[in-house]
């Protein structure tokens, strides 16, 4: 669809598509408004197991649909074609399906957290998004229908959604279908998070928060949109990367339509300093959906920011090279300095994902081929450390909810030696210590900038790491040398959804960290295609 | 068969796996299992020896560090000296293990022990099986190991922990040595594999394999408690006895001797290491006999002993293809009388109450008759009367050092020959303190104040002590004689080599070997056998029997060369880590914190002030890559 030479309505014939390569996305899509459907027409007792069943399955269904795509003998091809001469809409080619795959895998787990309903009666999320909470704060006891053990099932079909944005942005192949992407997974996430069944007031004003600052980054997209498409006369990534070898056209379109897309990107990727949102949001949604933010929403805003920068903007790496290494380092210094003096678990999460990001915008901006890679690996193990260090999170509980105060994880290790050990395990990934994924991605991202002339970037990389590594070290201490406090949380004992989670979670931690090859492998089979 | 050689090692490895990880699901029976791993090995171990011919195959187990140019694999060589010391190790062993299970009976934590002891069976095996040098290193380690657990199984007793932490410091030393001699090996041949590092040795330059083979002696003296790192092995006797029979007198503390053995191709290279061995083997037997004639616990006493007997095998594989072979021998034998020895003094303390000191006893010998009997043959085979095991393994050693030409024949051989004079003294000593003469504990109390009821050992202990006592009268004739044993292990060592001419012929020395021994006896039987034996230690002796209490200064010597140093070198980085390192650290931890502190405040939690941080993020950021363009 080249909106340019667009010519008399009638022109627009049905587009090509390729449902083998898109079925999963359909399935996941198709499952969403299925659910949406299953809120309307059923009672109230049957919905949590017919939504849990239906979102599980179609996650489920989806991974094996992409499985069987990806074992055939698959070529990396764009589809949504509107005429057979130019390119798709959507990319479906090897980075693609890695994403989408690491999509699943994610979404599935995150998934399991928010089905869960043992560790919270009930679950994590409020039986009406219009209850209010008492107190300003909300660190207060249940109101009567809070207590209420149903629950908001329409979480269901919003993840869906999500997942299926977030699975098409990471594909889309225009800037248009990016964006709409973009609100398609970014509109049910501020629903989300303002679903907590506990903290009300806070769960409330963190989906405020992020959804002003997030229509206010979305417009920021939108405008470079514009730019850039005045610049190429085309949104599709692909024409822009043509006109950017030679045109007659202003520069400044194309650097100012850049800066403001990558604003956009950057931000729901939380690097700083377009962070602002994180610690807030993370803190205040609920600990699922909090996990599935940190997880998947960093694979889609990484995938996109990827695709973005190797497709369209290869040739002018020189130019922004240097502007993006700044924005990585503010992000991993932001990251790294203001984690020192948290003392909320989830917050400290927080701050440890904003260095993250600017580790992965390291990687990104090494456009080799270990640079995509290896960058793809990273957002892989990273998801899979940080679901389950939220799942953990969720466990260790007292009487007013998670007891997120770190003061309450002293001598946790003398209560619960398993869920101590657990977390370490995820905090020494989180840190980068070798035997754990958290070593082999941050040492596959750091060889291939370095190797792309990145040297002084990945210097203050390792500092940033070595800094960051102090809080995360801080929480071990605190568990295994501290004595516990005498009114301390206790650790609930999680149902099997949990424990899945975060077993699988912690699993891939160490295996990706032990035997990286296979996944390495994976991660590095093609490029992409435009 | 050689294929499926591993089970020996795999037998008590799998024994240990189970008594260690069943914990006490396994109390019950868990000391018959300890017993029948070891003793399925020596089953196999003599299935294997039956049918081997003595000549040299390697198999590879797994390749176990396959790294670019390092590709160590796992091997076992199955050769004459390889199957020599699993028969010890394994026969040794299993009569120890079934002593053991009547010593340990009131002991809570047997189960345990055994598993110990079969990890150190295991580890041993693995010592002498492996084909190269890195296995054997992984064995070396085992055996360190398992050592330090049962040195140091009585760990409510400070000494027995200070004890355990003083030979696994003291091994540590010559570890270092060995892992030096394996590095160069790596460097120099490229290879630690035994059949390559011995076909390449040739081609490396003689001060490399000067250094390798002192390199391997340092390793062998840690082990083996030579000179200078002979003192951790006389406090090893806190442990119980059978680890002091099996570990710290028949197998363990050879692997030294074994080490050289095995190394024969790179000291035959280097005359110099040979030489080094030869003099260090020499000190430590005159050392270790002297300081042995002034101990008064009986395990002590034994303890030096062995000192004073692996230095005689040192000497004898320092005399190269004159002495492997005798080396090995001395080795086996005194592996059979000396485990015996222990097994009585275990047996003797047993009866006593726990007692070690030879002063509160005395006339034990109607009360522990079979005791007294097998102890009494150890003791003959030791100090080399004619026809046992001692008399034939010992008296090639100082033959063969006699032999040699010039200083070597007579330093060599007049050390060998003073040391079994003096071994006749100690021994005599012994022997008289604690069976004979007035029964000195009739008028004493134990230390918790009863009287002692001495009494022989049950049968479970006593057989073992018999079968031993056998091997310890005939083994020496059945190695010996027509040259078994040296032709045996030809394919490994080489042939033995009778030295013709030296400084004193060899028909001469037994006369003077029996005629030394024979005044030894006669002292201790002037200072110790016709009078009675005070009960307390007397305080007012001479400046020779004070050295020789403070066991001629080794621990002084240690203590001033390397604990010293080393407390000095620790604690001036200390210094430097309090002042410079840690100074940095914190001043650097203080500026990132109060940082952070300031930068938080940017985090206001107003959703407009977000917003600001944004705007202005972006101003910068699309301004920056304008300027970039343009600028």
């Amino acid at each position: 669809m080249d909106l340019a030479q667009g010519g008399p309505a009638t022109a627009l014939g049905v587009p090509s598509i390729d449902v083998a390569a898109v079925l999963p996305l359909l399935i996941v899509f198709t499952a969403g408004a299925v659910g949406v459907l299953l809120e309307a027409v059923l009672p109230r007792n049957q919905r949590w197991p017919a939504q849990v069943a239906l979102s599980l399955t179609s996650v489920v269904g989806a991974g094996v649909a992409l499985a069987v795509y990806v074992t055939g003998d698959f070529e990396s091809t764009t589809t949504f074609r509107a005429e057979e001469a130019s390119s798709g809409a959507l990319a479906v080619d090897t980075p693609a399906l890695f994403l989408w795959g690491t999509l699943l895998v994610l979404g599935l787990l995150a998934l399991l957290l928010i089905a869960d309903r043992s560790v919270e009666p009930g679950g994590a999320f409020v039986s009406k998004a219009a209850l209010r909470g008492g107190a300003a704060g909300g660190t207060d006891t249940l109101t009567k229908e809070q207590t209420f053990t149903g629950m908001q099932t329409e979480v269901f079909p919003l993840t869906l959604f999500a997942l299926g944005g977030m699975m098409t942005f990471c594909a889309a192949n225009d800037l248009l279908t990016m964006f709409i992407a973009l609100e398609v997974l970014s509109l049910p996430l501020y629903l989300m998070c303002g679903l907590a069944r506990r903290r009300r007031l806070i769960s409330q004003e963190a989906a405020v928060k992020y959804f002003l600052l997030g229509a206010f980054a979305s417009a920021f997209f939108l405008y470079g949109l514009g730019l850039l498409y005045g610049y190429a006369g085309s949104v599709k990534l692909a024409d822009i990367a043509v006109a950017a070898q030679g045109t007659d056209r202003s520069d400044t379109l194309l650097f100012a339509g850049l800066g403001l897309l990558a604003i956009g990107l950057l931000f729901k990727g939380s690097v700083g300093p377009f962070h602002t949102w994180t610690p807030d949001v993370y803190q205040g949604a609920p600990t699922p959906v909090t996990a599935f933010m940190a997880a998947c929403t960093k694979v889609a805003a990484f995938g996109g920011l990827l695709r973005v920068l190797t497709v369209s903007f290869e040739s002018t790496s020189w130019e922004w090279r240097s502007v993006l290494s700044v924005v990585a380092v503010v992000s991993m210094a932001i990251g790294a300095i203001l984690g020192l003096t948290q003392r909320d678990v989830k917050r400290m999460i927080a701050y440890s994902s904003i260095a993250h990001a600017g580790f992965l915008v390291v990687g990104a901006m090494a456009l080799t081929e270990d640079g995509l890679s290896a960058t793809l690996f990273y957002l892989l193990a990273y998801g899979f450390t940080t679901l389950a260090a939220f799942g953990v999170v969720s466990l260790v509980r007292d009487s007013s909810g998670e007891a997120t105060d770190l003061s309450a994880w002293a001598g946790l290790a003398k209560r619960s030696p398993l869920v101590a050990a657990t977390f370490t395990v995820l905090l020494l990934a989180l840190a980068g210590i070798p035997l754990t994924s958290g070593f082999v991605g941050k040492f596959a991202v750091f060889e291939a900038a370095l190797s792309d002339g990145m040297a002084p970037l990945v210097v203050i990389a390792l500092v940033a790491s070595a800094i960051a590594a102090f809080y995360y070290l801080r929480v071990v201490v605190l568990m295994y040398f501290s004595e516990p406090a005498p009114d301390g949380p206790a650790v609930t004992v999680p149902g099997v959804f949990t424990t899945t989670a975060i077993a699988v979670g912690t699993i891939a931690t160490l295996v990706l960290g032990i035997v990286p090859t296979f996944a390495l492998d994976w991660a590095s089979a093609g490029g992409f295609v435009f | 068969m050689i294929e499926t050689s591993w089970l020996l090692i795999a037998f008590p490895a799998f024994g240990a796996l189970v008594l260690l990880a069943g914990g006490r699901r396994t109390d019950a029976w868990g000391h018959w299992l300890g017993c029948a791993t070891v003793i399925a090995s020596f089953v196999y171990g003599l299935i294997l020896f039956l049918s081997s011919d003595g000549s040299t195959q390697d198999t590879t187990v797994f390749s176990w560090i396959p790294v670019s140019d390092l590709q160590v694999e796992f091997g076992l060589r199955i050769d004459a000296l390889s199957l020599a010391f699993v028969l010890l190790i394994t026969g040794v062993g299993s009569l120890i293990h079934i002593y053991a299970t009547g010593y340990m009976a009131d002991d809570p934590g047997r189960r345990r022990f055994f598993g110990y002891f079969n990890l150190f069976v295991a580890a041993m095996l693995i010592l002498v099986l492996g084909n190269g040098f890195v296995t054997l290193y992984l064995g070396w380690e085992g055996v360190g190991l398992a050592s330090y657990l049962l040195i140091g199984w009585y760990q409510n007793k400070p000494a027995a922990a200070t004890a355990a932490k003083k030979a696994f410091v003291m091994n540590r030393v010559g570890d270092v040595g060995l892992a030096l001699a394996i590095f160069l090996m790596w460097s120099h041949i490229g290879s630690t594999q035994y059949s390559e590092v011995f076909a390449g040795i040739g081609q490396v330059d003689q001060n490399v394999v000067l250094a390798i083979g002192l390199l391997l002696l340092l390793g062998a003296c840690g082990k083996s408690g030579q000179f200078p790192l002979q003192a951790w092995l006389p406090d090893a006797m806190e442990g119980p006895t059978p680890v002091s029979a099996l570990i710290h007198a028949a197998t363990m503390v050879t692997a030294g001797v074994y080490l050289v053995a095995r190394s024969s191709p790179i000291y035959n290279a280097n005359p110099d290491a040979q030489l080094a061995v030869a003099l260090v083997g020499a000190f430590t037997l005159l050392l270790g006999a002297i300081i042995g004639c002034a101990y008064d616990d009986i395990k002590k006493v034994l303890a030096y002993s062995t000192v004073s007997q692996i230095g005689y095998m040192m000497l004898a594989v320092g005399l190269g293809p004159f002495g492997y072979a005798l080396g090995i021998m001395h080795l086996l034998t005194h592996g059979f009388f000396k485990a015996g020895l222990f097994l009585g003094a275990g047996s003797v303390s047993h009866g006593m109450h726990g007692e070690l000191d030879i002063r509160r006893m005395g006339g034990l010998w109607r009360k522990m008759p079979i005791t007294f009997v097998t102890f009494g043959l150890g003791y003959l085979a030791l100090i080399g009367f004619p026809f046992t095991a001692g008399y034939f393994s010992k008296d090639a050693i100082i033959a063969a050092a006699f032999g040699q030409e010039g200083w070597r024949g007579w330093v060599f051989g007049g050390a060998a020959l003073l040391g079994a004079g003096i071994t006749a003294f100690y021994m005599t000593r012994l022997v008289l303190m604690t069976f004979f003469g007035k029964a000195r504990w009739q008028e004493l109390k134990t230390a918790d104040g009863k009287e002692y009821h001495p009494h022989e050992s049950p049968p479970v202990m006593t057989v073992p002590m018999i079968l031993l006592a056998v091997g310890s009268v005939g083994a020496g004739a059945f190695l010996a004689l027509g040259d078994t044993l040296a032709e045996w292990l030809t394919p490994s060592v080489g042939a033995l080599q009778e030295s013709h001419g030296g400084v004193i012929g060899h028909s001469l020395v037994p006369f003077l070997v029996v005629g030394i021994s024979a005044v030894g006896v006669l002292l201790a039987w002037l200072f110790v056998g016709r009078k009675d034996v005070p009960v307390e230690r007397p305080q007012q002796v001479s400046a020779v029997v004070r050295a020789a209490r403070a066991d001629l200064y080794g621990n002084a010597l240690n203590e001033a060369l390397f604990a010293r140093p080393g407390i000095w070198l620790s604690r001036a980085l200390v210094f430097v880590d309090n002042r410079g390192v840690d100074g940095l650290v914190n001043g650097l931890a203080a500026l990132l914190g109060g940082s952070s502190g300031r930068l938080r405040r940017l985090q206001t939690g107003f959703v407009r002030s977000y917003a600001l941080t944004m705007l202005i993020g972006g101003f910068a950021l699309v301004g920056a890559l304008l300027m970039v363009r343009f600028g």
